[in-house]
């Protein structure tokens, strides 16, 4: 017997319909498990105070601080890289073998796990080039690890700037830095964010890059060259070596927070930069 | 214009440092690696089972059937999740739904993986030892926990690939009659197919190469898996467990485990990449 098309496409929907479901169940779950769990115990002085007995006790101020420097820095150098790369890709050259190879590169790096990156800059920048475990070496694997995240998404949003923009740019006398500077920058700036957002989303939640090259150190970091602890990684070693599960949630719920503030931020902007662009 | 050409150079020069950064990359993991590899030599080191740093054994067999298992599983939960909702974003939902859930699965994206393992761990991992038996650290577990992290990945490749198909076609289908399923189906995923199979071999990628949620589930046991509820170890579990103290010969292991793993992925990468840029080739022709 056959069955009619329209029930199969309402078996189908209904199919789709239950994974996508179940796709978003997941994440709500993991979400409200993780801050049920730990919000509680996220209190001023968790915040505000350095950790005592290896964690066990006291607050993650430090794993604060590092997170902010490692991800920062690491934003920091990689946005004028990635934002160079995606104006000279778009605006100073035509599409050839050098563009190819250019975005040939940056797909590649995209898609190598973050533990090679973590035995590249443990091995580059730890040894070889003397920097040691500190932040300087995290932020400069971290910088290179979300490079291309920064250089598509740039591309892009410089792509949807309308051509005639620059045409009006050009008829007006300008040059060509001056057109990119002031007319397709300024548009695109709402779509460079969106990645440079995204960028530090990413550097905050990595652990096995910044674990072989940030190092675990407890202590408040006072320069670039200290060892730093961030919070996903003191989120792992809590957990893993069962140092304090009340610890471990409310050092997760914060994580989650930043992670779920920098999304919104991300997907504010990207609304700011369709309705500016379109 | 003398201005104009020192900024073409610096932007030049600065775009290649994504290129540059990968050379090195390659050139240290290598540099490091190889040297092991050439003294066991590169078949023992990778089919031999014994990995006893201590008296300079090193070999990875089981360890890359780990990978290639949790791979596996991994890819058969994101695929058939990942395309389910992309083919509902694409073909059967009102922009409404489409604002809800597509920023929904960027955030699944985004949250860590240390979050996703212990997730894992505190929930999944006791789950499965108590209904289905076994230590629950597991192949299972890990090829879970791994497909719900890949399933964002094969969901916005597979969007955009549902996407960049030509409107006509679906037009075309349904005015000869054929029902939005059928359309979809027999018209649409088959000519987005190009762009599917990068979204799979790109979450693949990110499967092998994830570290952090598979050490916490997989239970990381040295012995070849003969069940999906045994304990495994993957490339990127040996790696980051034993870096911390690792030191002399078996430090070079394990970055030779790295170059095993790179090359993994390497050649993942270049499958995906020719694959979808055949696709744009094809695209621009028509």
């Amino acid at each position: 017997m056959r069955i009619h098309p329209h029930i199969t496409q309402r078996l189908a929907v209904i199919a789709m319909w239950t994974l996508t479901a179940i796709t978003l169940g997941v994440l709500l779950f993991i979400i409200a498990y993780i801050l049920a769990h730990g919000l509680p115990h996220v209190t001023w002085r968790f915040l505000t105070e350095s950790p005592e007995s290896m964690g066990r006790e006291g607050g993650v101020l430090p794993m604060i601080v590092g997170t902010l420097w490692v991800a920062g820095l690491a934003v920091v150098i990689a946005a004028p890289v990635g934002v160079a790369t995606a104006i000279y890709l778009t605006e100073y050259t035509r599409e050839g073998r050098l563009t190819w190879i250019i975005r040939f590169g940056a797909d590649c790096l995209a898609g190598i796990p973050s533990i090679i990156f973590g035995l590249f800059g443990f091995v580059f920048f730890v040894i070889t080039l003397g920097m040691g475990l500190s932040i300087l070496s995290g932020a400069l694997t971290l910088a290179l690890m979300v490079l291309p995240t920064i250089i598509r998404t740039s591309e892009e949003a410089i792509r949807a700037v309308p051509q005639a923009y620059r045409d009006v740019s050009y008829g007006l006398g300008s040059t060509r830095w001056q057109m990119v500077t002031q007319v397709v920058l300024k548009s695109a700036l709402p779509g460079i964010g969106t990645g440079v957002v995204l960028a530090i989303g990413r550097s905050i939640s990595e652990t096995a890059a910044v674990m072989l090259t940030a190092g675990s150190a407890l202590g408040l970091p006072r320069s670039i060259f200290d060892s730093s602890r961030t919070m996903a990684l003191h989120f792992y070693i809590l957990s893993r070596e069962g140092i304090s599960m009340t610890n471990a949630y409310a050092m997760a719920s914060v994580l989650i927070l930043a992670i779920l503030a920098i999304n919104l931020a991300a997907y504010w902007l990207m609304r700011r930069f369709v309705a500016k662009v379109a | 214009m003398r201005g104009e050409t020192v900024i073409r150079w610096v932007l030049r020069v600065t775009a290649l440092s994504a290129l540059s950064g990968l050379a090195l990359i390659t050139a240290f993991i290598f540099k490091e690696g190889v040297p092991v590899i050439a003294k066991i030599g590169l078949v023992d080191f990778i089919f031999s089972g014994d990995w006893y740093p201590m008296e300079g054994q090193f070999g990875i067999f089981p360890m890359i059937v780990g990978s290639l298992a949790v791979t596996g599983g991994a890819m058969v939960i994101g695929v058939v999740f990942g395309l389910g909702c992309a083919v509902l974003l694409t073909q059967f939902s009102s922009p409404r739904v489409i604002s809800i859930v597509k920023p929904s699965i960027e955030l699944l994206a985004g949250i860590p993986s240390v979050v996703f393992g212990f997730i894992g761990v505190v929930i999944l991992v006791p789950f499965i030892r108590d209904t289905l038996g076994g230590p629950g650290l597991s192949v299972l577990a890990a090829s879970i926990v791994l497909g719900v992290m890949v399933l964002p990945t094969v969901t916005s490749i597979s969007v955009d690939a549902l996407q960049a198909v030509p409107r006509s076609y679906r037009e075309g289908s349904i005015a000869l009659g054929a029902t939005e399923w059928q359309t979809t189906h027999r018209v649409i995923l088959k000519a987005a197919r190009s762009g599917i199979v990068a979204a799979v071999i790109l979450g693949m990628g990110r499967a092998v190469g994830e570290t952090m949620a598979v050490i916490m589930v997989a239970g990381n046991t040295l012995d070849v898996p003969h069940s999906l509820l045994d304990p495994v170890r993957t490339l990127t579990s040996n790696i980051a467990l034993e870096m911390g103290y690792a030191a002399g010969e078996h430090r070079q292991a394990l970055f030779a485990t790295g170059v095993v793993l790179f090359v993994i992925i390497m050649v993942l990468n270049t499958i995906a990449l020719t694959v979808s840029r055949r696709r744009a080739r094809r695209e621009q022709a028509r």
